[in-house]
């Protein structure tokens, strides 16, 4: 099974529950996928386990992190519909809010398409997406 | 007077690791403190199947590179300061030389090379055995912040 029969699956169904599925660190977040039109959301539903600082509470940065890689490789997936996974060449992170212990939202903008490599904007927020949390920039080489 | 002998260095990273383990994220990971020195701290994770960013080649996911620099930073920052301040991730940047060894511990070593009144400046990298053959390089930028720290400052093995 490639990734490419995978979202094509779900797209066929709107039920994007298989592609995280098939990726165990995006199973242990449970993240989850909202596509309407050519809209794509990925949501990091918030949980307890979350947390780094429990005494602001605030979620813990290598989690944010870890989600915005999430959603720009589950971003690529659905774009690019290669059967292999994009691998990331490098990874910036701007934290620029506090995480609150609430759902994060991550939204993606292709800055550009490169044949090999493509570069991403990731921008992750809770209350509002003008008021982001993080914002990725990263770099991935595609998959075949 | 009794002379007090200094802590070999598993000892100090061992009474270092309940402060890993403030985090909630840290525990669900079950991040060890591994090596804790003003000039290099480590963080160690084994590898989880939980944990695998590409079921087709098994190698742990880039999130959970992120997270072990991230803790190390701020370990490498905090074995520097006379006392705790609370602080936040300013930014952090990593660079996948290449993937993770599946079946191996990955650690994430760190030290912090400025610190300003505001600012922390710290680099790093993940490793399998040694940081000379690193998997990512990183550095980061912590900013202090107000309140009340995570945690305090008794006991904190030197």
């Amino acid at each position: 099974m490639n990734y490419s029969d995978i979202v094509t699956r779900c797209r066929a169904s709107n039920d994007w529950a298989p592609l995280v599925e098939a990726i165990p660190f995006a199973r242990f977040l449970n993240l989850r996928i909202d596509v309407k039109g050519d809209a794509f959301t990925c949501i990091l539903p918030f949980e307890q386990k979350l947390i780094g600082n429990p005494v602001l509470p605030a979620l813990h940065g290598g989690a944010t992190g870890g989600f915005l890689e999430c959603a720009g490789l589950f971003y690529l997936l659905l774009e690019m519909e290669t059967r292999s996974l994009p691998k990331t060449i490098d990874f910036n992170i701007d934290y620029l809010r506090t995480g609150l212990p609430r759902d994060t939202y991550a939204n993606v903008v292709m800055v550009k398409q490169g044949r090999r490599v493509v570069n991403l904007r990731i921008e992750a927020w809770q209350s509002s997406p003008d008021k982001p949390i993080a914002l990725g920039h990263c770099n991935f080489m595609l998959g075949a | 007077m009794t002379e007090i002998p200094p802590l070999n260095e598993e000892e100090i990273a061992r009474r270092w690791q309940k402060f890993v383990h403030v985090s909630p994220y840290n525990r669900e990971l079950n991040l060890q403190s591994d090596v804790v020195r003003p000039d290099w701290c480590a963080i160690k994770i084994e590898y989880q199947d939980a944990l695998v960013g590409d079921p087709q080649t098994g190698v742990l996911h880039g999130g959970v590179i992120t997270v072990l620099l991230d803790v190390a930073f701020g370990f490498a920052i905090f074995v520097k300061l006379p006392a705790f301040r609370p602080m936040a991730t300013l930014d952090l940047r990593i660079d996948y030389l290449k993937p993770a060894t599946p079946g191996r511990a990955v650690l994430g070593g760190a030290v912090c090379y400025k610190l300003t009144s505001e600012l922390a400046f710290v680099r790093g990298c993940a490793y399998h055995e040694s940081p000379d053959d690193p998997i990512a390089t990183a550095v980061g930028i912590y900013m202090f912040t107000e309140g009340r720290p995570v945690i305090s400052y008794e006991e904190v093995p030197r």
